[in-house]
């Protein structure tokens, strides 16, 4: 099969962007969305011209470092999947396919495909955490946690930090990446002594690093390859109340 | 070069005791006069850099990735052994200890494996601590499962993603040290170089992958926590930017290299399907608890496996393996896969794969339970193949998955260049020629929560507090030049093959060569064969764009160049071990399809130490006696 791409080009992160369109060459309908951007890039190389940047590490969606926007939709069509879960054969004979980085302020381009993520990272350095130090912790099994907490603690941990819920939103809100995490530990009892503080706080620094507010449209949990529920959304923002009315 | 394990005298048992009681310390308020610069943020640098901010000592950790929670341990699926016996079925830190070594066909050092197993239980207490969600059972306690080479439950499990959820454990544990201050941490950024000054570790090179710049970074030690270099194949389980720049520069540095043949093929992998892919996708080794392994019987039997009657099917594993069946030991289940697949009894259209099949399991259990199980595993065998294993069998191939081999590291972890530390997967230390499964996860963490923060004090002890040198001394000056004249000319070739073609070319020949079976003849045909590629790559390759900014192909660029050194080794490395142990089978030496080891010629560690471009390494032994347990024929029937 063969496909047309129109992808978002630009040199540097202050360098203005523009899209290209190149057909591609002959591909195998089984081949994974990057393993054709692969085979365009060598292509690309070969005539001489600069290969497509676009972030990549694992390829079977668990490192989040993959992350495009396909026809305008983060990850492309699917649920539950990252663009590195997709595949040609999701795509039809001659069809073109836009492709664009994730798009939100406080995510820069850097390169092409390549966005600026660290946002999420000084986020996660303000409370993501339970402060234990090495060495300092009781046998595993002194800390029952009954089943139904430890599984939606870990439904809220498969966030893979990809930044697909920022890019899919109207306000580029963050509050899925963070509620994911606040809830992950609000849930365990580990997490209990920094609940309040930790919530603030990282609610704070994304406030900081310019996330929108949410507006419950649910675009988020819809583009989130991990389907992270949005009631964890709920979930953080009556911890942030019970924060702040204690006032930590 | 002089290999000094250094392991402590006395009793197995109270050797790592003993060893941190009369260790060197450094005082409290000398800590945050020595600078650590931790490369590698995955589980084992993570859990490092974290723990020794947490005691104290300043230090910078840096990796290659956008964040640290993305680096190649967040991949993981399957789950971490430890000692912990909640299952009362018989385990122990003897046992755990005694079925590493074995598993390693008994060419790992005894007192670094024991150690590991009795650190194993304290990893699952801290991860616990930090809010891992494992998985657990309905009286809250922790949940276990069965992994290859043991007869005991120890494995510890969060869903289909212990990796990710133990990196994202180290990773809070970074994060939080980075948010007080007490961690510098530098993501996008790629060591390129080690710096040695008067003969010991004091810095590194370094390039910011986004803006081009080179950074010198001097330290009083330096710990290299960079993974394993599986890639060179090209087509591994690996993450795609895995790679050896690191421990190889390290290497030409003066550090010897370990064991560097001995590589994990794993069992469970979802079959090639055509020349444009670019990675394999590993189906959990936890699935051979209820799935199992089988080919026709008859050569050529192209029907459908539901066509195929009972009576005509082979269960190989647990034909040829009755003790252990499906939970054979990785090396020992992918030879069979092999061999079965050799005599024309493979399956799928290109004759290389075999069936994984649940349908047993999913009688006898019900098809909810293994979807609990499996879930995620099923949905990406579906999104891959396009078919729903839960009707049909999966199948699988084997594929490159680990590498054993790595820099060599004395007792304290420490490699031949003192003040140079290494841990994780890139030491060489404790899986001997074969690794156990869920038992690298555990090693990550040992090195780096329990391990260098108790023995890196017996180097620093011995340096003065505020000696480290400054990163504009002349060594500094000159490791930065070579890294910039290495680029440059990585720049200059422009010719007409891409980077791709030359990986291509060498996995071909590395995994036709030194995969999972090896001989003389073909190894002497590689070793003569990848420096004409390599002379190749440097005068056809082209590698588009510049060196002041963000440009993939030159990092990929480096990589490669650097994989087509190492993997000359690695074949020089199977061609002096004149015997097959573990992952490493000669044809030569096998008795009735089983390795035949040499213990009288080969039972030591092979180090290999850099001797210049074009000149042939060095090949220097480290014995390894077994005093604590016997060396027996590795037996799984
Ligand atoms: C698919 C898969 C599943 C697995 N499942 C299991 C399992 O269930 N149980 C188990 O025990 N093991 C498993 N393993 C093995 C295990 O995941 C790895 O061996 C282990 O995670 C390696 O951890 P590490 O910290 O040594 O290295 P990595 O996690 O590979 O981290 C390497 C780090 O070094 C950095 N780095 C590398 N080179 C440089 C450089 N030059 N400059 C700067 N930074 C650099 C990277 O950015 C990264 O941060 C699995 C492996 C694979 C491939
Ligand atoms: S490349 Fe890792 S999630 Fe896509």
């Amino acid at each position: 099969m063969k496909v047309t791409l129109k992808v978002w080009r630009q040199q540097s992160p202050n360098s203005a962007g523009r899209f290209e369109t190149y057909p591609t060459p002959d591909l195998n309908p089984n081949m994974s969305f990057l393993e054709m951007l692969d085979v365009v890039n060598d292509d690309l190389t070969r005539q001489g011209k600069e290969p497509i940047a676009f972030a990549h590490d694992c390829r079977e969606g668990i490192c989040g470092t993959c992350g495009l926007s396909i026809n305008g939709r983060p990850h492309g069509e699917g649920r539950g999947t990252a663009t590195c879960q997709l595949y040609m054969r999701h795509f039809t004979e001659g069809q073109t396919i836009t492709i664009e980085p994730f798009r939100a302020g406080p995510f820069p381009v850097l390169q092409d495909l390549i966005v600026d993520r660290s946002a999420f990272d000084r986020i996660m350095q303000k409370g993501g955490f339970v402060s234990v130090r090495t060495g300092s912790c009781q046998d595993a099994n002194a800390l029952p946690v009954a089943k139904p907490a430890a599984e939606l603690a870990m439904d809220a941990a498969a966030c893979i930090g990809c930044g697909a819920c920022v890019a899919s939103c109207k306000n580029a809100s963050a509050m899925l990446f963070v509620s994911a995490k606040v809830s992950q530990l609000g849930l365990l009892p580990q997490g209990q002594p920094e609940r309040h503080r930790r919530v603030l706080a990282m609610v704070a620094q994304m406030d900081r690093e310019g996330f929108g507010n949410c507006t419950v449209t649910g675009s988020c949990e819809e583009a989130c390859p991990k389907n992270i529920s949005l009631a964890f959304i709920a979930r953080m923002n009556r911890d942030y109340a019970v924060a702040l009315l204690k006032g930590e | 070069m002089k290999l000094d394990s250094k392991i402590p005298a006395g009793p197995l048992e109270q050797k790592w005791a003993r060893h941190i009681a009369e260790n060197r310390l450094v005082a409290p308020n000398n800590k945050r006069k020595y600078h650590i610069v931790v490369v590698g943020t995955g589980l084992a640098g993570a859990s490092a850099a974290a723990t020794l901010s947490e005691l104290g000592y300043r230090v910078t950790a840096i990796c290659f990735h956008d964040t640290a929670r993305r680096a190649h341990s967040i991949a993981a699926q399957g789950g971490i052994n430890a000692a912990k016996n909640y299952q009362n079925d018989g385990d122990s830190v003897w046992r755990l200890f005694y079925d590493t070594v074995k598993g390693g066909d008994f060419r790992a050092r005894e007192a670094n494996v024991h150690r590991l197993a009795q650190v194993s239980s304290g990893i699952i207490d801290q991860c616990v601590g930090q809010g891992v969600p494992f998985a657990r059972e309905y009286g809250g306690l922790l949940a276990n499962r069965s992994f290859g080479g043991a007869q005991v439950s120890r494995t510890f499990y969060a869903r289909g993603q212990t990796g990710q959820q133990l990196l994202l454990g180290a990773y809070s544990a970074l994060s939080k040290q980075v948010g007080a201050g007490a961690i510098t941490m530098l993501p996008n950024t790629e060591m390129l170089d080690l710096v040695v000054v008067d003969g010991q570790a004091k810095g590194i090179v370094a390039r910011n992958l986004n803006t081009g710049k080179l950074e010198r970074i001097a330290a009083d030690a330096v710990v290299l926590a960079t993974g394993g270099y599986g890639n060179v194949f090209n087509l591994s389980t690996y993450a795609r930017n895995s790679n050896a720049t690191a421990i190889w520069r390290a290497h030409r540095r003066g550090a010897g290299f370990a064991n560097p043949c001995f590589t994990q093929i794993h069992p469970t992998c979802i079959p090639v399907s055509g020349d444009y892919q670019s990675k394999l996708t590993l189906m959990s080794e936890s699935l051979r608890n209820d799935g199992r392994c089988w080919v026709p019987k008859r050569e050529g039997d192209k029907r459908r496996p539901q066509e195929i009657p009972e009576a005509e099917r082979d269960y190989y594993l647990e034909r040829m393996y009755p003790a252990f069946g499906n939970l054979a030991p990785r090396d020992i289940a992918s030879r069979a896969a092999k061999r079965v697949c050799d005599e024309k009894r493979g399956v799928g259209e290109s004759g290389l794969g075999v069936y994984l099949d649940f349908s047993d399991a999913i009688n006898r259990l019900g098809l909810e339970t293994i979807k609990e199980r499996y879930g995620n595993l099923f949905d990406i065998y579906h999104e891959i193949t396009d078919e729903d294993a839960y009707g049909t069998p999966m199948r699988i191939f084997p594929a490159v998955h680990y590498t054993m081999g790595g820099l060599w590291v004395d007792y304290n972890l420490m490699s031949t260049i003192p003040g140079l530390f290494v841990l994780g997967e890139a030491n060489f230390s404790d899986h001997g020629a074969n690794r156990l499964g869920a038992s690298a996860l555990m090693q990550g963490l040992a090195d780096g929560y329990f391990v260098i923060p108790n023995t890196i004090c017996g180097y620093l002890a011995t340096q003065k507090p505020g000696s480290c040198p400054s990163a504009d001394g002349e060594e500094f000056q000159a490791a930065e030049a070579d890294v910039t004249a290495r680029i440059e000319r990585l720049l200059g070739v422009r010719g007409k093959r891409t980077i791709t073609d030359f990986h291509k070319a060498l996995g071909r020949l590395l995994w036709e060569n030194c995969g999972m079976a090896r001989k003389r003849a073909n190894l002497e045909k590689a070793i003569r064969e990848i420096p004409g590629l390599r002379e190749e790559f440097w005068q056809d390759v082209n590698v588009p764009g510049e060196a002041g900014n963000l440009n993939q192909s030159l990092e990929r660029a480096g990589r490669v160049a650097d994989f087509l050194e190492l993997a000359e080794l690695m074949c020089r490395d199977a061609l002096a071990r004149e015997e097959s142990c573990g992952c490493h089978f000669r044809e030569e030496y096998e008795e009735a399809g089983e390795c035949k080891r040499n213990d009288q010629d080969f039972a030591h560690a092979a180090v290999w130490e850099w001797q210049g471009e074009d000149k042939a390494p060095v090949r220097h032994t480290e014995p390894l006696a077994y005093e604590f347990v016997k060396m027996a024929t590795r037996s799984y029937k």
